[in-house]
C-alpha cells in the first residue's frame, strides 16, 4: 500500500511537471477563449459593415417603406435611370440597386422586381426586403379587395405550442436540443479524455521498458503495483488539468466578456430575434438547464470517467508493455479507438434518435461503450435499475480486464527485441 | 556450512521452452558466488526468481533459513543486465524515490544517499537531470541505488558488461569492500577473468541445467591435469628430452621468460610428486621455471560445456 502509494505520487508528479501539459494545461483555455473572441470580434466587423442600397421605385409605391436599420441604408434613386443607377451604384461602391418597376398589378410586380449588385446579397439582407415589400403588397391588395387591415391585424393569432411531460413540468422546445448537448459534450469529453490520458500511461510504460528501469522497480514492486499505480497517478494528473481547464476557462471567459461586453450584450437580442425566442422562452431556457439532472449528470461523469478510464488504460498499459516503442503499438490501437468510436457515434444517431431504443439501451450496457453511450442518455432521463446495472457490468468488467492486462503487462514489460503477435500475447496470458 | 541463501530444485518453463531445469545453489554467507554460463543459459531467469520477478513454477528459495517473501525486496539489491533510470527525472529524486520503494524511510534514504553520494564525490549531482549525466556517471547512480539500502544478499547480473572500466574497477573494488562489511554478493557473468578474480564460489549453468558448483578452488584442483611448465637450460637437450618422453607427457610450452631456454609442459600421474621430477630435471639442467599448471575458470567453462553437449 505504502509502496503503491509511493508510484501514484512519483506518477502524478512526473506527469503535471511535463512541460507539454503545462503547456497544454495554461494554453487551451487561452486558445479556446482566444478562438471565441476572435469570431466574436469577426462577427462584430461583419455586421458593423453598413451596406447602401440604391433603390429605384417607379412604382411609387414604396416611398419611405424601406427603413434604414443599422446594417443597411436606403438611398431614393427614383429620379434617374435604372442604366444611371447602376452607374451611381458602380461608382460609389454600394451594395446594389433595387429596381422596383411600374407595374399596376400586384402579383405582376410581386414577380418584377429585380437587385442588381456586383454580387450576390447575403440573404439576411434580401429576407428583410422581401418582407418589407410582400407586407406592403398584401396590404395593399387586401385594401383593394376591400378588407378592414385594422380587423385582420386584430384577429391575428400568435400560436407558440407549450410542451409539457406527464409530470406537468413544462419544458421548452429547445429542451431536447440542450438535452444532447449536455449529454453529447459530456460523452465526447470523455472520450477525449480516455484517449489522452490512455496515451499517456501507454507512452510512459513504454518510456520505462526504453529506459531499462523496468526491472530495477519491479524488484521492489509487484508488476500490478506498478501499473496501478501508473494508472491512478495519470488519472489525478488528468483530473487536475480538468480542474485547472474550467477555473482557468471561467475567469478567462469573465474576463472577455468584461472586454467585449458590449459585442455580447448586442449579440444576445440579435439571437433571439433571428430563432424567434422571446423573452420567455430565454426564461425557460434557463429553467430547462437547471431542470437537467446537472448533479447526477457530474457523479455519473465520474463514475464513467473513473471506470472507463480504467477499463481503457489497463488495456493500454498492456499494450504499452507489449512493444518496444511507440510507432509498434498502431496494430493494437485499432480495436481500442474502434469501441471509442463506436460509442460516440451510437450517441449521436441513436441515442438522440431515440434515447430509451434497443440500440442505445444495450450499447450503454455494453463496457466498452457504455460510459459514453450512457453519459448521452442520462440528461434525458434514464431509471436508476439501468444505471445500476450498467455501473456494475462495467466495474466487473474492469476487474477482468485489469486482471488479463496485468498478466500480459507482466510479461511484457521483460521482453525485448521482437514485435508481438495477438497469438503471442494469448500465450502471455498462460504464463 | 552456513548458506544465505539457498535455492531448491528450481524449475521454469516459458511455455515449450525450459528455462531452468531442477538447479538448486547454495550461496554460503559472506562470499563471492558467480554465476557463470553461455548466453540464454539460464542466469537471468534464476535471478529474477530470486528477485521475484518471476515466480518457479516448482521448486523453493530461502533466504537465511525461510521461504522467500515479497517483503524481502528490502534485503536484496539488484542491479539487473538490463538496467536504466528515469531521464527526466533529477538524481536525487529518483534515488530517494527507489530507495523507498525497497522500504526505507525518507530520512533513513536520505542519510544513506548522504553517505554514497559524499564517498563517491557525486554530491553536485542532486539535482541534474539524468539525461544530464554521461553514461559512466549514470552508472554510478545505478550502483548506489543498488546498494542504498544495505542489502544482506547483493545481485548483480553482468556488472562489468555495461561499465566503462574506471567504473568497473570502482564497482569492483566496492563490492569487495561491501563483503568486508558483511553482504553477500552473487553475480553473473561469462566473463570468466572476473570470477578468476573475485569469486570465492561458483556455479555453472548451461541450457537450463547446473553443471557444477563449488569453491573455485576446490573445483579448480578437481580439473587440474598434474601438468607442470618448466623452462631450463639442459646439459643435453636431446638425451633429456628422449628421457623425458619416455616417462611422461611432454608438450611445448609457451611462457614469458628472460632466459632463452627450453619451454616445456610435461605431465606427471596423479600418484607421481612433482618433487621427484623436479629433483631428476635439476640433475640434467639448469632450471629457472617451474610451475603447475592451475585450469583457469575459462578452461573449465569451456570443458564442462563442450562435454555436456
Amino acid at each position: 500500500m505504502n509502496n503503491l502509494n509511493l508510484i501514484i505520487q512519483r506518477e502524478y508528479l512526473a506527469r503535471v511537471r511535463n512541460k507539454t501539459f503545462i503547456v497544454m494545461t495554461f494554453l487551451s483555455p487561452l486558445i479556446l477563449v482566444g478562438m471565441f473572441s476572435l469570431i466574436a470580434y469577426l462577427s462584430m466587423l461583419n455586421n458593423s459593415e453598413t451596406h447602401t442600397i440604391a433603390v429605384k421605385d417607379d412604382s411609387d409605391l414604396f416611398k419611405g417603406e424601406f427603413e434604414n436599420k443599422e446594417e443597411i441604408d436606403f438611398v431614393d434613386v427614383s429620379s434617374i435611370s435604372l442604366e444611371e443607377a447602376k452607374l451611381l451604384v458602380k461608382e460609389k461602391e454600394y451594395y446594389g440597386v433595387l429596381y422596383i418597376p411600374n407595374i399596376q398589378d400586384n402579383a405582376e410586380l410581386a414577380k418584377s422586381i429585380r437587385f442588381f449588385g456586383k454580387e450576390a446579397p447575403s440573404i439576411g439582407i434580401l429576407r428583410q426586403i422581401e418582407r418589407t415589400i410582400s407586407e406592403n403588397l398584401t396590404t395593399r391588395e387586401l385594401i383593394s379587395r376591400g378588407l378592414d387591415i385594422s380587423q385582420i391585424k386584430a384577429a391575428e393569432a400568435q400560436v407558440d405550442i407549450r410542451i409539457e411531460n406527464f409530470e406537468g413540468m413544462r419544458t421548452s422546445k429547445m429542451s431536447n436540443y440542450i438535452k444532447m448537448i449536455f449529454g453529447g459534450a459530456a460523452g465526447y469529453l470523455l472520450m477525449m479524455f480516455i484517449i489522452i490520458y490512455g496515451n499517456m500511461v501507454m507512452r510512459s510504460v513504454i518510456e520505462e521498458k526504453t529506459n531499462r528501469i523496468i526491472e530495477i522497480i519491479i524488484s521492489s514492486v509487484k508488476p500490478i503495483q506498478l501499473m496501478l499505480g501508473k494508472i491512478i497517478g495519470t488519472s489525478l494528473a488528468g483530473i487536475t488539468q480538468f480542474t485547472i481547464w474550467v477555473v482557468l476557462g471561467t475567469v478567462l471567459l469573465f474576463i472577455t466578456s468584461s472586454l467585449t461586453g458590449m459585442d455580447l450584450m448586442e449579440a444576445q437580442p440579435q439571437m433571439q430575434e433571428m430563432d424567434q425566442v422571446s423573452n420567455g422562452e430565454i426564461q425557460q431556457l434557463i429553467v430547462d438547464i437547471t431542470n437537467l439532472p446537472i448533479l447526477t449528470l457530474i457523479i455519473f461523469f465520474l463514475i464513467y470517467f473513473i471506470g472507463g478510464y480504467f477499463l481503457y488504460s489497463a488495456i493500454y498499459a498492456a499494450i504499452g508493455a507489449a512493444v518496444d516503442s511507440e510507432t509498434d503499438t498502431q496494430q493494437f490501437m485499432f480495436p481500442i479507438i474502434l469501441p471509442l468510436m463506436l460509442g460516440i457515434y451510437v450517441g449521436f444517431f441513436s441515442v438522440i434518435e431515440n434515447p430509451h431504443g434497443t440500440v442505445s439501451t444495450i450499447f450503454s450496457m455494453i463496457p466498452l461503450t457504455s460510459p459514453i453511450v450512457m453519459l448521452m442518455r442520462i440528461p434525458f432521463g434514464v431509471p436508476w435499475y439501468e444505471l445500476a446495472i450498467s455501473v456494475i457490468i462495467l466495474f466487473v468488467s474492469n476487474a477482468g480486464i485489469v486482471w488479463l492486462a496485468a498478466k500480459i503487462y507482466r510479461v511484457g514489460i521483460l521482453m525485448y527485441g521482437k514485435k508481438p503477435t495477438y497469438k503471442e500475447l494469448y500465450k502471455w496470458i498462460k504464463y | 556450512m552456513d548458506n544465505l541463501l539457498v535455492a531448491e530444485n528450481i524449475c521454469k518453463q516459458f511455455g515449450n521452452f525450459t528455462a531452468l531445469n531442477n538447479v538448486s545453489i547454495n550461496i554460503p554467507r559472506e562470499s563471492i558466488f558467480g554465476l557463470l554460463g553461455p548466453n540464454g543459459a539460464g542466469k537471468t531467469t534464476f535471478l529474477r526468481i530470486i528477485n521475484q520477478i518471476t515466480m518457479p513454477d516448482s521448486g523453493v528459495v530461502y533466504l537465511d533459513g525461510k521461504a522467500l517473501h515479497p517483503n524481502d525486496v528490502g534485503h536484496i539489491g539488484y542491479l539487473p543486465e538490463e538496467r536504466g533510470l528515469y531521464k527526466s527525472m533529477r538524481v536525487g529524486e529518483q534515488a530517494l524515490y527507489l530507495a523507498r520503494l525497497k522500504g526505507l524511510t525518507k530520512a533513513e534514504a536520505k542519510e544513506q544517499l548522504d553517505y554514497w553520494f559524499t564517498k563517491l564525490d557525486i554530491k553536485h549531482w542532486w539535482d541534474k537531470k539524468i539525461q544530464e549525466l554521461s553514461k559512466g556517471m549514470a552508472q554510478k547512480v545505478q550502483f548506489v541505488i543498488t546498494v542504498l539500502h544495505r542489502p544482506k544478499l547483493l545481485i548483480f547480473d553482468e556488472p562489468f558488461s555495461g561499465f566503462d572500466p574506471v567504473n568497473a574497477d570502482l564497482i569492483k573494488n566496492e563490492i569487495l569492500q561491501l563483503r568486508k562489511e558483511g553482504a553477500t554478493i552473487l553475480f553473473s557473468t561469462h566473463r570468466m577473468e572476473s570470477v578468476e578474480e573475485l569469486c570465492d564460489y561458483m556455479a555453472l549453468i548451461h541450457e537450463s541445467n547446473k553443471l557444477l558448483d563449488g569453491k573455485v578452488d576446490d573445483i579448480k584442483r578437481a580439473h587440474k591435469t598434474n601438468t607442470f611448465e618448466v623452462g631450463m637450460n639442459p646439459f643435453n637437450e636431446n638425451e633429456l628430452l628422449a628421457e623425458l618422453k619416455s616417462n611422461f607427457k611432454v608438450g611445448k610450452a609457451q611462457f614469458k621468460s628472460l632466459a632463452d631456454d627450453l619451454k616445456l609442459s610435461i605431465q606427471i600421474k596423479p600418484n607421481e610428486s612433482p618433487n621427484d621430477l623436479l629433483q631428476y630435471l635439476i640433475t640434467k639442467s639448469r632450471v629457472n621455471h617451474f610451475v603447475e599448471v592451475v585450469p583457469s575458470v575459462n578452461d573449465i567453462f569451456i570443458k564442462t560445456v563442450t562435454r555436456n553437449e
